[in-house]
C-alpha cells in the first residue's frame, strides 16, 4: 500500500490546464492548410496529382483542399514548387458542415456549438458511444486517451459509455464498412432521442483513403445524419477535445 | 523433402517466380506437413489466380533455427486435399483461400468464411452464397454445444470500451466457458485488392493504416519489399531511425497494454499511469515526425525526416523520464499479491499448443518459444544491432504481461544505445528505382505484437500484380479462443487485452 501511494506522489499530477492555455504541440505537427492563391502557378497541377485522396480541387483558378479527405500526409506541401500550400501548427479543425471543411485561404468557419434546446440537455453531461466501423485503430487511440489523466475528459462532464441506450450520441470512426453498417444503423437506432453524431477521421467523414472501394460507406453520413466533423488522419486528440467542446459550447467559435 | 527444400531466400531478400520450386498438389502438401513437423512454421499460404481457371498455391516457410524462408508453389484449380488435417497452423489459411478463390480444401474440419465477402474469380461461393443477396457478417454455422445445461453469449460486433468490432460466442456451463469462437470480417476494406497494379500514390497509405497501431510495423515491412525489388539500398542513418520508431511503436503499445491489464483486474494506479506513460512515447514518435503513429516517417528508399542534434536530445531527456516513470508504475504490478492472483494461471496455453497453431510474437514467447523476427530473421538495423528474444514459459496472462515488461526495458536500452550513432550520420533524400519484374520478394519484420509477413508478385512491367499481408493477428486469434478455454467468462476482458491482437489487421 504503501508503495502504491509512494508511486502517486512519484507520478505528480499531470492534467493538461487546456481549453484555459494554449497546448503545446510537437515541432513537426501538421495541423491547418493554408492556400495562397498567388503564389499558385496557373496551369500548375502538381498537387492535385499528387494527393492520395483527391482533397485537393481547382476551379476556374481556385484551388481548394477538403479538410475531410486530407491524410495532412503533406506530400502536396512538400513538393509544392512556389510554397502555395503549407500546413501550419493549428490544431483546431473541427467543423459542423462538410462545406465548412473546404478551404481556400487560411481562414476556417470553426464548429459552432448546438442549437440552445438541445444544448441545455446535453451541454453538461454529454455521454457518447464510440463504433468503429472500420477504423484502423489510431482515431479510435486517440479518442481513448481523452479519458486519461492527461485530457481527464470527465472534467467537462463528457463521458464515454458502453451502451448505446445509456448514450446521447455517437462518435465514429473508420469509413463505415459495408460489414459494419447494419451494426452501426441498429447502434444510432437504440440512442435515445435527442441525440447527436460526431464523425471523427478522413474515413468517418469521407471514406479516407478507402474512399469508393466497393467494401465501404464513404463515410458515416451516407449512413445516419452528422452533427460534428472532426478531421485528421488520425485528429490529434487536442483536436478531438477541441471540437467536442466547441459542440458544447465551451469553446466560442471566434476563440 | 530436402531438395525441394533446397530453395530458399534471407528475409528482406527477392526471388526469380521461375526458381520458385513447382510441385505437384500432392507433394506440395507433404512437404508443408513434413517441413512443420521438422520446425518450419507457416509465415504465410495463398492463392494467386492469372486467369478464372488457373491458380496457383505459394506458401512461406520460415525456419527460426536458420533464418531460412523457403518458398514453394503448386498448381490449383477447383479443390485440393486439405492440409489443415494433418498441419492445424494452415486452417485459417485455407479458410482465407476457400473465400477468396472459391477452391475447395476437401476434408478442412472447420471450413467457414473469414471476412464476409464473395469470391474474387467467377466461380460459385464454396458456401452458396450469391451475387444478388446481401452477405451479412456473422452468418454461418457456430459451433453449438447439444445439452440443456449449456448456455450461449453473444458479444459484439460493437463492444463496451473504444475497440474495433468483432463477434465472439461462447458456450457456457455455468461461468465455465467451454468454447469460444471468434467471427471476425467487420473491418474489411478490401486493401489487398487495391494494391494490385501498384505501387501508386495510395500504396503507401494503406500500409500505413491497414493496423493504424501499427504504422511503423507494416510502412517498414511494405518500404523493404519494394527496396529490395527496386536493388536499393538506404543508408545506416536511415536504417536506424526506422529502428527507433519500431521499438517507440513498441513501447507505446506494451505501456498501453499493461496498463490496461491492470485496469482490467481494478488496479487503477497503474491503470492511470501507464494510459498517460503510452502517450510520451507516442509524442517521442512525433518528436520525430510530427505524427502520434509515425504516419509519414518511413518512405521507400529511407525515411521522411532526419534526426539529429536537439531533437536527439530531447528523445533521450524524454525517454529518462518516461522510463522512470514507467519502471515504478510496472513494478506495482508484481508487488501487488491481488494483480498477480488474477494474472498467473489465467488464460494458459500450452507451448505445445502454441507450436501447433504457429503462434507468434508476445504470445508465442509467453509461451517459452524462442522467435523474435528481429532475432532470427534479422533486417535493417537488426543485422548489426541484436535484441535478445524475451520469454517466459508459463503461457498465462502474466507470462504475456511479463514478456511486455522485458521486451520494454530492452527496447529502450536499444534506443539509447541507437541513438548516440546518429549524431555522425547523414540521412539522404528517399528515392526508389523501378521494381524488378517477375520477381517474388518476402519480408518479415517483428511488429509489436509479433511477426508480420508480406509477400509481393511482380509482373512483366515491374507492376505488383498480387500483395499478401499477414498480420500477427492471422496466427494469434485461434491462441485467444483456445486460451479462454475452461476459464471463466468473466476473463475474457483480461485474456483479450493479454493478446491485443488486431480486428482492421486481421480484416485487411
Amino acid at each position: 500500500m504503501i508503495k502504491t501511494l509512494l508511486a502517486r506522489l512519484q507520478q505528480r499530477y499531470r492534467t493538461i490546464s487546456f481549453p484555459k492555455t494554449k497546448p503545446e504541440l510537437p515541432e513537426r505537427f501538421c495541423g491547418r492548410p493554408a492556400i495562397d492563391i498567388s503564389k499558385c502557378p496557373t496551369g500548375c497541377r502538381l498537387c492535385i496529382d499528387l494527393c492520395p485522396t483527391d482533397a485537393l480541387k481547382k476551379e476556374n483558378g481556385h484551388l481548394t483542399v477538403d479538410l475531410g479527405r486530407c491524410l495532412f500526409c503533406v506530400q502536396c506541401a512538400r513538393d509544392c514548387p512556389t510554397g502555395a500550400i503549407k500546413f501550419s501548427r493549428d490544431y483546431r479543425l473541427a467543423a459542423r458542415s462538410k462545406n465548412d471543411m473546404v478551404l481556400s485561404g487560411s481562414e476556417i468557419n470553426l464548429a459552432g456549438a448546438l442549437n440552445k434546446k438541445i444544448k441545455s440537455i446535453l451541454g453538461r453531461s454529454l455521454k457518447l458511444r464510440q463504433v468503429s466501423a472500420g477504423g484502423c485503430n489510431a482515431c479510435e487511440a486517440d479518442t481513448n486517451v481523452l479519458s486519461t489523466v492527461v485530457f481527464d475528459l470527465g472534467r467537462f462532464g463528457i463521458q464515454f459509455v458502453a451502451s448505446p441506450r445509456h448514450a446521447d450520441g455517437l462518435l465514429i470512426t473508420g469509413p463505415v464498412t459495408k460489414n459494419m453498417r447494419l451494426a452501426l444503423k441498429k447502434t444510432y437506432d437504440a440512442v435515445p432521442d435527442p441525440k447527436i453524431v460526431i464523425a471523427v477521421g478522413a474515413c468517418a467523414i469521407s471514406g479516407g483513403i478507402y474512399v469508393d472501394h466497393p467494401q465501404i460507406n464513404n463515410g458515416a453520413d451516407k449512413i445516419i445524419p452528422v452533427d460534428l466533423y472532426i478531421p485528421g488522419c488520425p485528429p490529434h486528440p487536442l483536436t478531438i477535445l477541441d471540437g467536442l467542446l466547441r459542440l458544447l459550447g465551451k469553446i466560442k467559435q471566434s476563440i | 523433402m530436402q531438395d525441394i527444400l533446397s530453395v530458399s531466400v534471407y528475409n528482406g531478400h527477392t526471388i526469380d517466380l521461375q526458381e520458385i520450386p513447382q510441385l505437384s498438389i500432392a507433394e506440395f502438401r507433404t512437404t508443408i506437413i513434413g517441413a512443420v513437423e521438422s520446425g518450419c512454421r507457416i509465415a504465410s499460404l495463398f492463392a494467386v489466380f492469372s486467369k478464372t481457371d488457373k491458380g496457383q498455391l505459394y506458401v512461406i516457410l520460415a525456419h527460426e533455427d536458420t533464418g531460412k524462408l523457403y518458398i514453394l508453389s503448386a498448381d490449383v484449380t477447383n479443390s485440393y486435399p486439405s492440409i489443415t488435417t494433418d498441419c492445424p497452423q494452415a486452417h485459417l489459411f485455407e479458410r482465407e483461400i476457400a473465400e477468396q478463390w472459391a477452391i475447395m480444401p476437401v476434408g478442412h474440419p472447420w471450413l467457414k468464411p473469414v471476412r464476409f465477402h464473395l469470391p474474387y474469380r467467377g466461380a460459385p461461393d464454396i458456401w452458396g452464397r450469391k451475387n444478388n443477396a446481401e452477405i451479412l457478417p456473422s452468418v454461418m454455422d457456430f459451433f453449438q454445444s447439444d445439452s440443456d445445461e449449456i448456455h450461449e453469449v453473444a458479444v459484439g460486433p460493437v463492444h463496451a470500451g473504444i475497440i474495433e468490432p468483432g463477434h465472439f460466442r461462447f458456450q457456457c456451463y455455468g461461468e465455465n466457458v467451454l468454447n469460444l469462437e471468434i467471427s471476425l470480417g467487420y473491418q474489411h476494406r478490401g486493401i489487398e485488392r487495391s494494391l494490385i497494379g501498384g505501387p501508386n500514390k495510395r500504396t503507401l497509405h494503406y500500409m500505413e493504416t491497414l493496423a493504424g497501431d501499427t504504422t511503423v510495423g507494416h510502412s517498414t515491412a511494405y518500404c523493404h519489399i519494394l527496396e529490395s525489388l527496386a536493388e536499393c539500398s538506404i543508408s545506416p542513418g536511415a536504417q536506424t531511425v526506422r529502428a527507433i520508431a519500431l521499438e517507440l511503436e513498441r513501447l507505446a503499445n506494451h505501456t498501453g497494454d499493461l496498463g490496461s491489464l491492470a485496469g482490467d483486474v481494478g488496479f487503477l494506479p497503474t491503470a492511470s499511469f501507464c494510459g498517460r506513460i503510452r502517450g510520451d512515447f507516442l509524442n517521442m514518435t512525433a518528436l520525430i515526425c510530427g505524427n502520434r503513429f509515425g504516419r509519414g516517417l518511413i518512405r521507400p528508399g529511407g525515411v521522411a525526416f532526419d534526426l539529429k542534434n536537439e531533437r536527439i536530445q530531447q528523445l533521450q531527456e524524454k525517454l529518462v523520464r518516461a522510463t522512470k516513470d514507467l519502471t515504478v508504475a510496472v513494478n506495482l504490478l508484481w508487488d501487488n499479491p491481488s494483480v498477480m492472483a488474477r494474472f498467473e494461471k489465467t488464460g494458459t496455453v500450452s507451448s505445445e499448443l502454441c507450436r501447433k497453431l504457429g503462434l507468434v510474437g508476445v504470445a508465442a514467447r509467453a509461451c517459452g518459444i524462442e522467435c523474435d523476427t528481429r532475432f532470427n530473421f534479422p533486417l535493417g538495423m537488426f543485422q548489426f544491432a541484436h535484441i535478445p528474444v524475451s520469454t517466459w514459459h508459463t503461457g498465462d496472462v502474466f507470462a504475456r504481461a511479463y514478456v511486455r515488461w522485458l521486451e520494454i526495458q530492452r527496447s529502450i536500452t536499444f534506443i539509447q544505445n541507437q541513438i548516440e550513432m546518429l549524431h555522425k550520420s547523414k540521412i539522404e533524400k528517399p528515392e526508389i528505382g523501378a521494381l524488378a519484374p517477375e520477381k517474388l520478394a518476402v519480408c518479415l519484420v517483428e511488429g509489436w505484437r509479433g511477426e508480420i509477413c508480406h509477400v509481393a508478385i511482380t509482373d512483366v512491367e515491374g507492376r505488383i500484380s498480387h500483395y499478401k499481408i499477414v498480420d500477427p493477428s492471422f496466427h494469434n486469434w485461434t491462441g485467444l479462443a483456445m486460451a479462454l478455454r475452461e476459464q471463466q467468462i468473466s476473463d475474457f476482458p483480461l485474456c483479450n487485452k493479454s493478446f491485443n491482437l488486431s480486428y482492421c489487421g486481421f480484416d485487411l
